[in-house]
């Protein structure tokens, strides 16, 4: 194994005579290339802003993704060393083999991929995604490591031979910083998407894992990441470079085991941003436009969701990121006051839905671990036969990932103009017959907008107490929500518990009213 | 490309980022994060450059595999979304 030379800039000034050029310099239509690919991206996601028009979105970012690996491949084919016969309209020089492997590559991730997408269920597509991110994270990894063992291959480092010595290879102070950073970047990525991955698909518990002095760990650990990657531009040694690697790959682990359960949406959006910075990284390193915008376009909109989920819960991206939600209060909330409440059959539900003029169900993550959403349709669709009004509420942190349940009920076949946002909705409540909660809580909290002293308050929850009688499904009538705290919604006169599991009970009221 | 020129082209692209993300459906949210996956995989760029070049064979095989998991990625990423995105549908009239 061979790396750049520890300290080259120690050396005595390159030889011009026998410097090579930095690759930078690259044709026209190479660039012009790239930066179609970029804007057929920006497309994509511009696609996204209705139903619509977003399958056509998906196709030219698939178009532009195509765009962007046949330059590569046109300009950076696999060549042998020796020099091409003249008069071959070929280049002779292909190395067929390496090329070979690159398609086998292409071709082995390809099945990988589509196989998984067309198996995966519905509701497993937080874990999918988080999975993805940190793919993206190691791949970046790989690149930055690549890109570190044979810089010259990448245009980011010059190379002269002083006479009767070995080559020395020279990467760009400002191509270091990038390196870093990338790799940096692309490993907290990498081990913070395994955690997310593992605690979203519950090989690992939900609750959050508390290190003591953890804040203390995580801070030192980051300043020492960036140090090392200050010290990196005077020294391109071997061990820097993979001391930064591994520090990231430790903090990104340490960075997410305190976050709990209910913080994932904000995770897995922050993880989403931060694939998108470290594309950008890599993109700075080998100065491609393709790189570098759908970085900033990734990177941006991870930030935007993980804003609008902190938003939607009130709550502080620091403190998020701080952890420990939900731990606390959890261990408080363990005497149990009995207070009364009243408690439902299916055959109750059916008959107060059937009367209803207008009902709206509210769904959160306990519909989609019941995978509770198909059987839910076919009870809207029998109350529309009756000529009840159906709507569908949903709150912007509802399951485990931004969108999460409306991805789960269209699949179940709701129509999308029948599901409505937190804010168009929230005033209807007050003329509503029937708020339907399945597997929600917290975000049907009231304490939220009185109690001053509940960890939830001050978030924005949909006002399903407005309503004429709320029906709440829920397995027990132990075990608050995941913020740990009581629903002062369950005592209500104008609620009826129905507690079951989600998915038997509106089988049971489909039954009812069948 | 000089630095400027690229840091020019991240800045402007971010301020595009931004506003084109603001305009995205909430009901779209989960198609969004898959897409976004899916385009950040252009890093594959980086791996296909590394598994071309020669002269280091332990970048070759980084890269190769680099080429791998980012093609899991692009290919996962898009079928996943464009499945997702069959699915929404208006209201049968």
């Amino acid at each position: 194994m061979s790396f750049p030379s520890p300290d080259a800039t120690m050396l005595p000034g390159p030889n011009p005579g026998l410097e090579t050029a930095a690759a930078h310099g690259q044709p026209a239509w190479v660039l012009l290339a790239y930066l179609a690919a970029g804007v057929c991206f920006i497309l994509a996601l511009r696609g996204l802003s209705s139903p619509a028009t977003s399958q056509r979105g998906n196709r030219l970012g698939m178009i532009g993704m195509a765009i962007a690996m046949v330059t590569t491949l046109l300009t950076h084919y696999p060549k042998h060393a020796y020099a091409s016969p003249p008069g071959n309209p070929f280049d002779a020089r292909i190395d067929f083999t390496t090329l070979s492997l690159i398609l086998a590559a292409i071709a082995i991730g390809a099945v990988i991929g589509l196989v998984t997408a067309r198996r995966i269920q519905m509701t497993a597509m937080p874990q999918l995604v988080a999975a993805f991110h940190s793919l993206v994270g190691l791949a970046a990894v790989l690149v930055g490591a690549a890109a570190y063992l044979n810089p010259e291959a990448f245009g980011i480092a010059t190379s002269f031979t002083p006479i009767a010595s070995q080559t020395v290879v020279n990467i760009f102070p400002v191509s270091r910083i990038e390196l870093g950073l990338g790799v940096a970047i692309g490993a907290i990525t990498f081990s913070g998407s395994v955690i997310a991955f593992l605690k979203l698909n519950g090989n690992m518990s939900g609750s959050p894992i508390l290190l003591p002095a953890r804040h203390l760990i995580n801070l030192a650990t980051l300043g020492a990441i960036l140090l090392l990657i200050a010290y990196f531009t005077q020294h391109q040694s071997p061990w820097v470079f993979f001391t930064v690697m591994a520090l990231s790959f430790a903090i990104g682990f340490l960075l997410i085991i305190p976050i709990g359960g209910a913080d994932m949406p904000v995770v897995v959006s922050m993880l989403n941003s931060y694939s998108g910075w470290a594309a950008a990284a890599m993109g700075f390193t080998l100065h491609n436009s393709a790189m570098i915008i759908t970085g900033a376009l990734v990177g941006s909109s991870g930030a935007i969701l993980s804003y609008i989920m902190c938003r939607a819960m009130n709550r502080s991206f620091l403190s998020v990121i701080a952890g420990g939600f939900g731990a606390t209060a959890a261990a408080a909330s363990g005497e149990v006051i009995d207070r009364p409440y009243k408690r439902g059959s299916a055959e109750d539900a059916a008959f107060l839905m059937k009367q209803a003029d207008k009902v709206i169900i509210v769904p959160g993550y306990g519909m989609a671990v019941a995978q509770a959403q198909h059987t839910l349709r076919e009870m809207a669709d029998l109350l529309k036969k009756e000529g009840v009004r159906v709507k569908y509420a949903i709150h912007p942190v509802a399951g485990r990932m931004p969108g999460h349940m409306n991805v789960l009920l269209a699949e179940a076949n709701v129509p999308y103009d029948e599901v409505f946002e937190l804010e168009d909705i929230n005033s209807e409540f007050a003329q509503t017959d029937v708020a339907f909660v399945i597997g929600a809580n917290d975000v049907t909290n009231p304490a939220a907008k009185t109690d001053k002293s509940s960890p939830i308050y001050g978030m924005p929850v949909l006002d399903v107490e407005k309503a004429r009688t709320v029906l709440f499904i829920k397995r027990s009538m132990g075990g608050a929500g995941y913020a740990g705290v009581d629903n002062e919604l369950f005592y209500r006169d104008n609620t009826m518990m129905l507690l079951s599991d989600a998915k038997k009970m509106v089988e049971e009221i489909v039954k009812a009213l069948a | 490309m000089d630095l400027i020129s690229i840091v020019s082209i991240f800045v402007l692209a971010c301020f595009v980022g931004y506003f084109v993300v603001w305009s995205v459906t909430p009901a779209l949210h989960t198609p969004l994060m898959a897409v976004t996956n899916a385009i950040s995989s252009v890093i594959i760029v980086g791996a296909l450059i590394a598994a071309a070049a020669s002269g280091n064979p332990v970048a070759k095989w980084l890269g190769l595999l680099g080429v791998v998991l980012a093609s899991i990625n692009i290919f996962g990423g898009f079928a996943v979304t464009s499945r997702m995105l069959a699915m929404y549908k208006k209201k049968e009239r």
